[in-house]
């Protein structure tokens, strides 16, 4: 009866841990060789042969194909500069510089990555549209209602992600820190809605 | 007291062999993985253009919208591919994944360094059936080895505004992928 108990027990704390760390990893995207850059997070590896085993579960899942590290590296941020996660219901600034790259798109997307619905239809913009100060950085406002200048609309989501992608870039494997990857900053502007 | 300690320890090591365990056979059993969305669009060894992503309807998640994506869904069963996609005003890639979306290979128009980009993907035993005669002409032809049989060749050209889409799109569509005769 004990051993029963016992055994029981044992099985139930084993599916409790093994399934729950599965989830919170393929939910909190744990991996390896993880680049992180103020609030944005890459994993250049996951664009190769050498993905680790959580990025390979993760996009097995969610049916994505990663962005290939010859073609370029994808960066993704949930949170802002403070840590506060992304809501569509508030203003932020994204402004700065980034890495070398000879194109870049910044875009929008929900949690699940699907572009969110607007009045302008845009869903990002690309390292070519965007309006640039004299000195070359820029600023985005990322925000429900209409801003002057770089207007990224939310579609007052609850929860959104933006992905900066870099390609044909020099960042990548070898990328350790953020001198060799300037990256802009994600900034609470204004009051939320 | 012990007895229960020892059982959550037991219980510790089994939940961390239930972790590697779904983790590592997570990718084999996804029924809705990137090639299981594209399969029903895409017919085998045909390049396919992809219709761009929208809010209301994607085939895939995370696309950037930016991009006028083709796809062919390979099987090298029937013998190499050769993949010719001409070089698109402003950036063109061609992506290389595996059945289970590893992506293996990645080259752009830069690293490809002609007008049209000419690539060849065959399986290791393909490869060491090339004659060893053909091995000069063999020289200067980019080939590709595909770890699997069946995989993905993704497409993507840039429009770097959307008044350019049409060209990108157009660039795309003219790319093909043909199954060569051993």
């Amino acid at each position: 009866m004990r051993l029963l108990l016992g055994s029981l027990y044992t099985f139930i704390v084993a599916a409790g841990i093994g399934l729950g760390s599965t989830w919170f990893a393929l939910t909190h995207g744990a991996g390896f060789g993880t680049l992180r850059v103020g609030p944005w997070i890459a994993q250049p590896k996951a664009g190769t042969i050498d993905i680790d085993p959580y990025s390979r579960a993760l996009i097995a899942r969610i049916g994505a194909l990663p962005v290939a590290l010859g073609d370029g590296v994808a960066f993704r941020a949930r949170n802002d500069d403070r840590g506060e996660p992304l809501d569509g219901r508030c203003e932020v600034t994204i402004s700065g510089t980034t890495p070398q790259a000879r194109y870049f798109t910044l875009t929008l997307y929900d949690p699940d990555g699907r572009l969110v619905a607007n009045s302008i239809n845009r869903h990002g913009f690309t390292s070519e549209e965007l309006y640039r100060n004299q000195n070359g950085t820029f600023e985005v406002a990322v925000a429900p209602r209409a801003r002057p200048g770089n207007w990224l609309p939310t579609g007052g989501v609850d929860r959104y992600v933006l992905v900066l992608r870099f390609y044909d870039t020099s960042v990548g494997v070898a990328t350790r820190a953020e001198r060799e990857a300037p990256m802009p900053s994600i900034r609470r502007t204004g009051a939320c809605r | 007291m012990t007895r229960w300690l020892l059982w959550t320890l037991a219980g510790i090591i089994l939940g961390g062999i239930v972790h590697l365990g779904t983790i590592l056979t997570l990718p084999r059993t996804a029924s809705q993985d990137a090639y299981e969305r594209l399969a029903p669009i895409t017919p085998v060894n045909v390049m396919t253009p992809i219709p761009s992503p929208s809010p209301a309807k994607a085939i895939l998640p995370f696309m950037d919208p930016a991009f006028a994506v083709a796809v062919c869904r390979y099987d090298l069963g029937h013998g190499p591919m050769k993949l010719t996609a001409p070089v698109s005003q402003a950036y063109t890639s061609v992506t290389f994944y595996t059945r289970l979306g590893v992506a293996y290979y990645g080259i752009n128009d830069r690293a490809a360094g002609r007008r049209t980009i000419e690539l060849y993907l065959m399986t290791t035993a393909q490869r060491e059936a090339i004659p060893d005669e053909e091995d000069v002409t063999a020289a200067d032809r980019l080939i590709i080895e595909a770890p699997s049989t069946t995989g993905l060749i993704v497409l993507r050209a840039l429009a770097p505004e959307p008044g350019l889409m049409p060209m990108a799109q157009a660039s795309v569509a003219a790319a093909r992928c043909l199954t060569q005769s051993q």
